[in-house]
């Protein structure tokens, strides 16, 4: 194997990884905020590709020009989310974890059925898009151009959530929700508020992880169910509610995905990551860089 | 009664990051005695009756019980051995009825549900709750909570039962009716060790007490000796809480 | 006064409990009588796996409902079964009623073996590491050439038998088979319930802390929960390989096995004796009635029912169905 296609392993499991962090640090976030994990995430993700898809074909635009259209859109869901469904399952008395997973099951099979239903199973995807198709030549290493984007994006958007959670309002108000969800009533917090607008900010970043693949990646009703395992064994082995630890470990999810390739066939690529993540939760069953 | 005490704590020690909980505390429980463990807030009272627990392990230092060295061993291990607590907010299983929760305690010692039940309904009897063995244990009364909390202890048979603030909060004749059954208790048989904050019940039950203060032991010895004690007096002034 | 409240406190527990007990067995003797009354070969398909699935997700309930361990795995013990006594009687000739056992046991000592590990890990930490076990099954199973990777093992045709299980006409026999299942499985929950184990893993659930002061050893009471469950689960699943003859990794160990396990004793009351049934009874014939009218599963529309049903159950009683019906006092009891 030469370097430079080992380099080139390397690298598209580097950028893969940054996408995958991108796509499990929505769900890190919300588990942090208020201990809830949304079993339907796959399902967010699937839907703001279609959201793409279905943009793209009504304006003609490019995703690029669109994604802050989807963001905004899937804030909205995550929002109505909250307020529609999640509100009244953190009510529950009797085994409160359990409904929380099986509500949240409940909308992913309502919500895959309802794309199955009405955009049927046929594979999409987006034709003529800036960036599809087209790789950088770095000495020998090919990038493709769509993931080199996810990977700059992704970086940007941790930037921006470290902007967001230690220098404004709003972050703080997350944290110290975080902390300690009674007390923060008294200190004039509206949890509701800010739950709501948790789940905004998780669903938005998802949308941005689901325009972002829209470019490169076959839309189907299914599509939830490829990345959301990903997404959840990152977020398990970055630590719940840590989000430097979604980064670390998308990223480690993704190099080591990649290296798999080279011993295992394509097939059992995902086998390296599923290990790994056993071996890392066996050993410290917290994650990381989580607090259980 | 045996001359070994039933539980010697040498040098135990605990700390919880930078704070000193207990400080090398040396204590023995005698066999068959009500031992009042007290002092002002803050003195370790709560984290020593923890270690001896078992709830979580010394930072250093021993614990022996009945001569035999416990110190590694959990919970659950000291409670088949024969050490039973309550938790100052009793925590019942809500999901079941009272005389479940007190069978939950009897399966230590029986391995049947006939035999754990019946004995969890002996122990009910034995603690006045004997009319709402059906009764959901969420819907009792906090007094009755505490005597359900009691219950499930004794059910497992305990040589040493210790009790968290168990009297704290109750009305004079709750108190009265708490203490006779403590007396009870160790009238079967039972070594009693018990923190508290409440003097003026306290102090007439106990055969002995140790006082705390600032994670090391201040005083110990009867009762009336303990509160006429200078240092004991001068530690819980100084917390605005006066010895009766 | 006191004795006769304990006395009569035990008469009224010994008597509900033999209550309980006559009520299923007429239960079960009522569900014999059906293959006599339905002959359509689509209806009694429906039925079998009816009962299949109320047995499975019985024995999900166990470590599920009764221990509370949320298990979104077990389509790996199902698989197991399957293939163990597929291969068993494929390869070496070996009636399925001892692979049916073999994978049993194999099974179980997988789950000790993975419980072992796993149960360090808390609420979603461990849901999701059992998500990902199935996986690791699954993609094996798919690559194992001995086991016909992708392609999967066929039963070959033989003439009806009870020691090949295999009943080409009449389907009668693997009703009355599934039937047995779910009367085992039904009878060891009523056993374990108003056992030491089933007080145990009540305490557990209400207060861990407390029970622990009350000598509740957690551990080992949750591996014993895991291998029976993993036990029966294989059972199942060795059972469905000899009712449809052919098995792939997908038709015996993907996810969606995991979830219609679990989902039907949400539905029906997580820790009740009754409740898999009852929520097997409704989602199962949905299941294969909006796959075959509803345009097959292209369309998705069983997905939306399941999933509406699901979340609507666990948002207004998490309880599940059973208790609309039952009293507050019993249905507490239960739960």
């Amino acid at each position: 194997m030469t370097t430079q296609a080992f380099l080139q392993v390397i690298a598209s499991g580097l950028l893969m990884g940054l996408i995958y962090a991108l796509i499990a640090v929505g769900l890190s976030l919300i588990f942090g905020l208020m201990d809830v994990v949304n079993f339907a995430h796959g399902e967010f993700l699937m839907l703001a590709m279609y959201a793409t898809f279905g943009l793209v074909f009504t304006t003609a635009l490019d995703p690029v020009l669109l994604a802050p259209l989807v963001v905004a859109l899937m804030f909205v869901l995550g929002v109505a989310v909250y307020a529609g469904i999640i509100r009244f399952a953190m009510r529950a008395k009797a085994n409160p974890g359990m409904v929380q997973i099986f509500a949240t099951f409940g909308l992913a099979l309502l919500i895959q059925g309802l794309a199955q239903y009405f955009f049927t199973p046929d594979y999409r995807n987006i034709a003529n898009t800036w960036l599809g198709g087209k790789t950088l030549n770095l000495g020998g290493v090919f990038l493709p151009w769509p993931q080199i984007f996810g990977g700059a994006v992704s970086l940007a958007v941790f930037g921006g959530l470290y902007w967001l959670i230690t220098r404004t309002d709003f972050g703080k108000a997350l944290e110290a929700t975080r902390e300690d969800q009674g007390a923060v009533a008294l200190v004039g917090i509206d949890r509701n508020r800010v739950f709501a607008l948790g789940w905004g900010l998780g669903a938005a970043l998802v949308g941005i992880a689901g325009a972002v693949l829209a470019i490169f990646y076959y839309i189907h009703p299914q599509v939830g169910g490829t990345f959301a395992l990903i997404a959840y064994v990152t977020v398990a082995l970055g630590g719940f509610g840590s989000i430097f630890g979604a980064l670390v470990a998308g990223v480690i999810v993704g190099l080591v995905e990649a290296l798999t390739t080279l011993i295992l066939p394509a097939s059992l690529k995902s086998i390296g990551v599923y290990s790994l993540y056993l071996l890392v939760l066996f050993i410290r069953p917290s994650g990381l860089f989580g607090r259980l | 009664m045996s001359d070994t005490p039933i539980i010697s704590c040498r040098g135990v020690t605990r700390h919880f990051g930078g704070l000193v909980a207990n400080d090398s505390i040396d204590l023995d429980v005698r066999r068959g005695e009500i031992l009042g463990l007290i002092g002002p807030n803050g003195a370790g009272k709560s984290t020593l009756f923890n270690l001896i627990a078992g709830a979580f392990p010394v930072s250093a230092g021993t614990i022996a019980f009945d001569g035999r060295d416990i110190t590694p061993l959990p919970a659950a291990k000291r409670c088949q051995l024969g050490i039973a607590r309550t938790y100052q907010v009793p925590r019942s299983f809500d999901s079941m009825s009272v005389v479940e929760n007190v069978t939950v305690g009897a399966f230590v010692r029986y391995a049947g549900v006939l035999q754990a039940r019946a004995k969890a309904l002996d122990v009910l009897d034995y603690v006045g709750l004997g009319n709402y063995a059906d009764t959901s244990a969420a819907d009792l009364t906090p007094p009755q909570k505490r005597r359900l909390e009691v219950a499930r202890a004794l059910a497992t048979e305990p040589k040493l039962l210790l009790l968290d603030e168990v009297l704290t909060g109750l009305t004079p004749s709750e108190a009265a009716a708490g203490v006779d059954l403590i007396r009870k208790v160790r009238q079967s048989g039972v070594t009693v060790v018990m923190v508290e904050h409440v003097m003026e019940v306290v102090m007439p039950l106990v055969d002995r007490a140790v006082v705390l203060h600032l994670g090391k032991t201040l005083a110990e010895g009867l009762p009336r000796d303990v509160v006429r004690d200078e240092k004991v007096i001068a530690a819980y002034l100084g917390d605005r809480h006066r010895a009766a | 006064m006191s004795v006769s409240t304990a006395t009569s406190s035990m008469t009224t527990f010994v008597a509900g409990r033999r209550r309980q007990l006559i009520v299923a067995l007429v239960v079960f003797a009522l569900i014999a009588l059906v293959p006599r009354l339905v002959s359509d070969v689509y209806m009694m398909n429906v039925l079998i796996l009816t009962l299949l699935f109320a047995a499975l997700s019985q024995s999900w309930n166990l470590l599920g409902g009764y221990c509370g361990q949320v298990s979104l795995g077990h389509a790996l013990y199902f698989g197991i079964g399957a293939y163990a006594t597929s291969l068993l009687y494929v390869k070496f000739g070996i009636t399925p009623w001892g692979g049916l056992l073999a994978g049993g046991i194999l099974a179980a000592l997988i789950a000790l073996a993975l419980g072992y590990p796993s149960f360090r890990l808390k609420g979603h930490y461990f849901s999701i590491a059992t998500i990902v076990i199935a996986e690791i099954g699954l993609l094996l199973f798919h690559n194992w050439d001995y086991a016909g990777a992708a392609l999967g093992i066929q039963w070959p045709f033989t003439p009806d038998s009870w020691w090949t299980l295999q009943f080409a006409r009449n389907k009668a026999p693997y009703f009355y088979f599934a039937l047995g299942l779910f009367a085992v499985t039904w009878l060891v929950t009523f056993a374990i319930v108003e056992s030491k184990w089933g007080y145990w893993w009540r305490a557990v659930k209400d207060n861990a802390d407390a029970a622990e002061s009350l000598g509740v050893t957690i551990f080992q009471s949750k591996m014993a929960a895991a291998a029976i469950s993993a036990f029966f689960t294989a059972v199942g699943g060795g059972f469905y390989a000899a009712f449809v003859s052919y098995i792939d990794p997908d038709s015996v160990m993907h996810f969606r096995f995991s979830l219609l396990m679990a989902l039907p004793a949400v539905l029906g009351g997580v820790g009740s004796l009754w409740g898999p049934a009852v929520g097997a009874l409704i989602l199962i014939p949905l299941a294969e009635f909006t796959r075959s009218y509803l345009g097959g599963s292209g369309s998705g529309l069983d997905l939306v029912i399941y999933g509406g049903l699901v979340m609507i159950v666990s948002l207004t009683r998490p309880e599940g169905i059973l208790s609309f019906i039952k009293s507050p006092a019993a249905s507490r009891a239960a739960t």
